[in-house]
């Protein structure tokens, strides 16, 4: 019984515009908007510069979309910690298939696309039928999915990837930005569209947030939950395409330290945009303000270590923002 | 309204419990204004009122949780004790608190359950479990409970876990080492008890009060105030409505000061349903508790099951539903198909048109943290999906409904936890009647919903019922069914044993037959045994 004598709350009048909610729901925007305005202040020749910019903008896409891959099994209540693996792992499948074996570069993404599904179905299995821990599983099978990568790669950075590949991820521009970036906000828009303003994706919502009212609401729960680690798999697999496109090769341990920024977006982000839920537009100004943050302070000229501090404090501060926004209610995440 | 004088006022004898003059705002409004009450050493005190009357807004300044409004006094035994209360220390002044959510962790065993106060508090290199053993025991003995101390909570009836619950906030008082017995406030102990478990419930509390302490009795329920209390204090809009002798007055005066007013208690008279169509009819339903249970649920009728807990009634909304599995039985479904019970689904049984309202109301009915509209919309999303979803019609729809149903605030953007219990319910109720189910399962309907939104609630059950809609309620709420009911099922160990119709209805009697029936059936079903293995 937490209830304030909410029958003697006064009736709120007219829908008046919210301004504490509004500066709730976008102060982070704002932050990111004073941090590069301070950056620019500080370096303006190196920091504003459009090449500088662009770089920022395309190379980040590949965290955006892992990001993405994140929140729908977040949104849904499972953890799912093999999201950087799974992208080392497509990133690999392309190198292997496409410049060791001179397979065709389409055919090799659909492999790695199909192996994200099938790690995706994996995890789901171990989750549902044996009601594991998603944390436990996922842990599990990204570390496996690790051995694997450095099994086949020979624990070799792998290059010769198909032109093509980088062409269409960095290379080609529009209003000078790569397509990568307009790649990762199409797809934040679709999630947008999934989570907001579909059937499925409120009853994903359900999911998360109360099991037994979703299940005995008629929802087919495991059905829901096996869907969004499947589609985490598969968006995790392109995120290791478009980082393949990135870099021009692939190899196995880089992509792993995509992890932590990941989650520290996710969670970030949930405290953005829309308070309280993990949401495509708030993870989206999350990873950039976390970029911006990271690129500032290096063109500073403080060491790299920064990315550490940045990223593993932001993920803490973030889930502490996060409770705020929650008012401290506890997640429950299995 | 006068003040009934406390009950065994020895001329000089300090009350146990005095606080004076308490108040508590919240933004604007006074939840607690100016309320006085006192507790004699011995004596049980009701403090009843509906939700939102201020009641646990004083427990809460209480137990150290809200920090009153300046100009309050708080006086245990006779001394002094400063405001705010310091949160956590309680104990030590001989004031213990057993919540309804009973604060017990269910993973382990009663004893460390017992001696969670020493373990969270005390520093011991070395704990005689043995000596503790036998020290609960004798403390079980003492009151006249066969509880082993070494069973998991979790294995234990909820009767128990509320008995383990009481007996270590009062030893909690106890090991304090002080002359006075201390004060032990009960708060809504007994809503998820089924009778019988009220009644062991209170013999404890009479116990407890026999070794001088004194007992304040949170409760909704007038009858259980009118049962166990010495005196009963009402709080009304945060006011002290006034303090009733509860052996002197009667059940009108309780509702009237409760509410304010006299309600005219909702009642229809119980119809004979059985000439028109059956809408559902489960046959050899065995799983779960019952055993080769048979019953038919008739267009419009509303169907009341009750029993002792374990009894089985309160399974048979589940698997109907299949939300819990039956191992065996048939289902006849409103579309006149037939079907296996074991084969029915959540999905499924919407499908049919049967809808299922579970007890557990933030756990299993509705998600607190999402807002009402939210709630509402989700069985009906399919309605509203366009393009994109329809957001307008979804809060329009919520707002309507919210209207229908009188909730109050009637805000779809709220959160559900955010409402009272009784405007939860109501939420709920309409998430499942919007979409015109042929049957509607309920378990538990109006549990810790005050008297007022229960009249509203079993309006629109009637109403529904009069649309055609059939409706299944499982209660150990005996007033609640004979208020509502065309015909009462009895359970007892699972299977059905007796019916119950038109003025046949009444709270005494369904009580009875419950009660009967759970001795009949065992020595029946001795009787049964003893034939089998003289046949064999």
């Amino acid at each position: 019984m937490t209830q304030a004598p909410s029958a003697t709350a006064p009736a709120s009048t007219a829908r008046k515009f919210n301004w504490v909610r509004f500066l709730e729901a976008y102060a982070l925007v704002f932050a990111l908007i004073l941090l590069g305005a301070v950056f620019g202040a500080l370096r303006p020749e190196s920091f504003l510069s459009w090449g500088n910019i662009s770089t920022m903008l395309g190379s980040q896409a590949v965290l955006v979309v892992l990001t993405m891959a994140l929140i729908i099994p977040l949104t849904a209540g499972d953890f799912d910690l093999s999201v950087a693996s799974m992208l080392t792992l497509s990133a690999m499948i392309i190198a292997v298939l496409n410049a060791q074996m001179g397979v065709e570069l389409l055919p090799s993404i659909g492999v790695a696309l199909l192996a994200g599904a099938i790690l995706g179905a994996l995890n789901a299995w171990f989750i549902l039928y044996f009601r594991i821990p998603s944390l436990i599983v996922t842990l599990g099978t990204g570390t496996f999915v690790n051995g694997l990568v450095l099994w086949m790669s020979g624990s070799m950075t792998i290059s010769g990837l198909d032109d093509a590949l980088v062409e269409w991820v960095v290379v080609r521009r529009v209003f000078g930005i790569p397509l990568a970036f307009y790649y990762a906000v199409a797809l934040c828009a679709v999630i947008w569209y999934f989570f907001g303003y579909t059937t499925a994706g409120r009853r994903l919502l359900f999911v998360g947030r109360g099991r037994e009212v979703a299940r005995l609401s008629g929802i087919r729960v495991d059905r829901v939950r096996m869907f969004s680690l499947i589609t985490s798999g598969v968006l995790s697999a392109a995120s290791g395409v478009m980082y393949a496109g990135t870099i021009g090769a692939a190899d196995p341990l880089s992509g792993l330290t995509f992890m932590l920024p990941g989650f520290a977006a996710a969670f970030l982000g949930a405290t953005s945009v829309s308070p309280g839920r993990f949401n495509p537009w708030g993870s989206l100004v999350a990873v950039y303000f976390l970029v911006i943050g990271i690129t500032g302070l290096t063109i500073l000229g403080i060491q790299t270590f920064v990315q550490n501090l940045f990223y593993g404090g932001g993920l803490v501060l973030a889930v502490a923002l996060s409770q705020l926004v929650r008012n401290r209610e506890a997640q429950d995440f299995t | 309204m006068s003040n009934a004088p406390p009950k065994r006022s020895v001329p000089g004898e300090a009350p146990a419990l005095s606080l004076r003059h308490f108040s508590k705002r919240f933004g604007g409004a006074l939840a607690l204004n100016d309320v006085s009450l006192d507790v004699m050493p011995g004596e049980v005190l009701g403090l009843l009122g509906q939700n939102g009357s201020g009641k646990s807004t004083l427990i809460k300044i209480l137990s150290g949780y809200h920090v009153p409004e300046p100009g309050g006094e708080l006086l245990i035994h006779g001394e002094g004790v400063p405001l705010p209360v310091p949160a956590g220390t309680t104990e030590k002044l001989g004031l213990a608190f057993v919540h309804q959510h009973l604060g017990l962790v269910p993973s382990l065993t009663v004893l460390e359950n017992l001696r969670m106060n020493a373990i969270a508090s005390e520093t011991r290199w070395w704990m005689n479990w043995r000596r503790e053993r036998d020290r609960a025991r004798e403390v079980f003995a003492r009151f006249g409970l066969d509880i082993d101390p070494a069973a998991r909570i979790a294995d234990l009836p909820q009767v128990e876990r509320a008995l383990v619950a009481i007996v270590r906030a009062f030893e909690s008082v106890q090991a304090q080492g002080r002359d006075h017995a201390g004060i032990l406030v009960l708060d809504e102990p007994t809503p998820f008890l089924p009778k019988t478990g009220v009644d062991q419930l209170f013999s404890l509390v009479r116990a407890i009060v026999r070794e001088g302490a004194a007992v304040i009795f949170v409760s909704h329920d007038v009858d259980e105030i009118m049962d166990i209390t010495d005196r009963a204090t009402v709080l009304r809009d945060g006011v002290l409505a006034g303090t009733l002798d509860s052996k002197g007055a009667t059940h009108d005066d309780f509702v009237e000061l409760i509410v304010g007013r006299r309600v005219d208690l909702f009642h229809t008279t119980p119809k004979d349903m059985s000439g028109r169509p059956v809408t559902v009819g489960v046959r050899n339903v065995t799983g779960g508790s019952l055993r080769d249970v048979s019953v038919d649920i008739h267009q419009g009728e509303i169907l009341g099951l009750a029993g002792l807990i374990g009894s089985g009634f309160d399974d048979l909304p589940y698997q109907i539903y299949g939300a819990r599995p039956a191992s065996s039985g048939t289902i006849r479904l409103p579309s006149g198909q037939e079907a296996q019970l074991h084969h029915m689904s959540p999905p499924a049984a919407l499908d049919a048109g049967i809808a299922l309202l579970p007890s557990d109301r933030l756990g299993a009915a509705g998600v607190g943290a999402l807002s009402i509209a939210d709630n509402v919309s989700l069985p009906v999303l399919d309605e509203f999906r366009r393009l994109l979803l329809d957001w307008p019609g979804i809060f329009s729809r919520a707002m309507q409904l919210g209207t229908n149903y009188q909730v109050r605030p009637n805000k779809p953007e709220m959160k559900l936890a955010s409402l009272s219990g009784g405007n939860q319910q109501k939420v709920l109720m309409a998430k499942w009647l919007q979409t015109e189910p042929k049957l509607l399962l309920l378990d538990e309907p109006t549990q810790g919903v005050d008297v007022g939104a229960r009249q509203h609630l079993y309006g629109a059950l009637s109403e529904a019922a009069g649309r055609g809609i059939s409706v299944l309620v499982a209660s150990t709420d005996f007033e609640q069914l004979a208020q509502i009911c065309d015909r009462v099922l009895i359970f007892a160990r699972g299977v059905i044993i007796a019916e119950l119709q038109g003025s046949a209805i009444t709270k005494g009697n369904i009580a009875e037959q419950c009660v009967r029936g759970a001795s009949q059936t065992t020595a029946s079903a001795d009787h049964a045994k003893r034939q089998g293995a003289a046949t064999s």
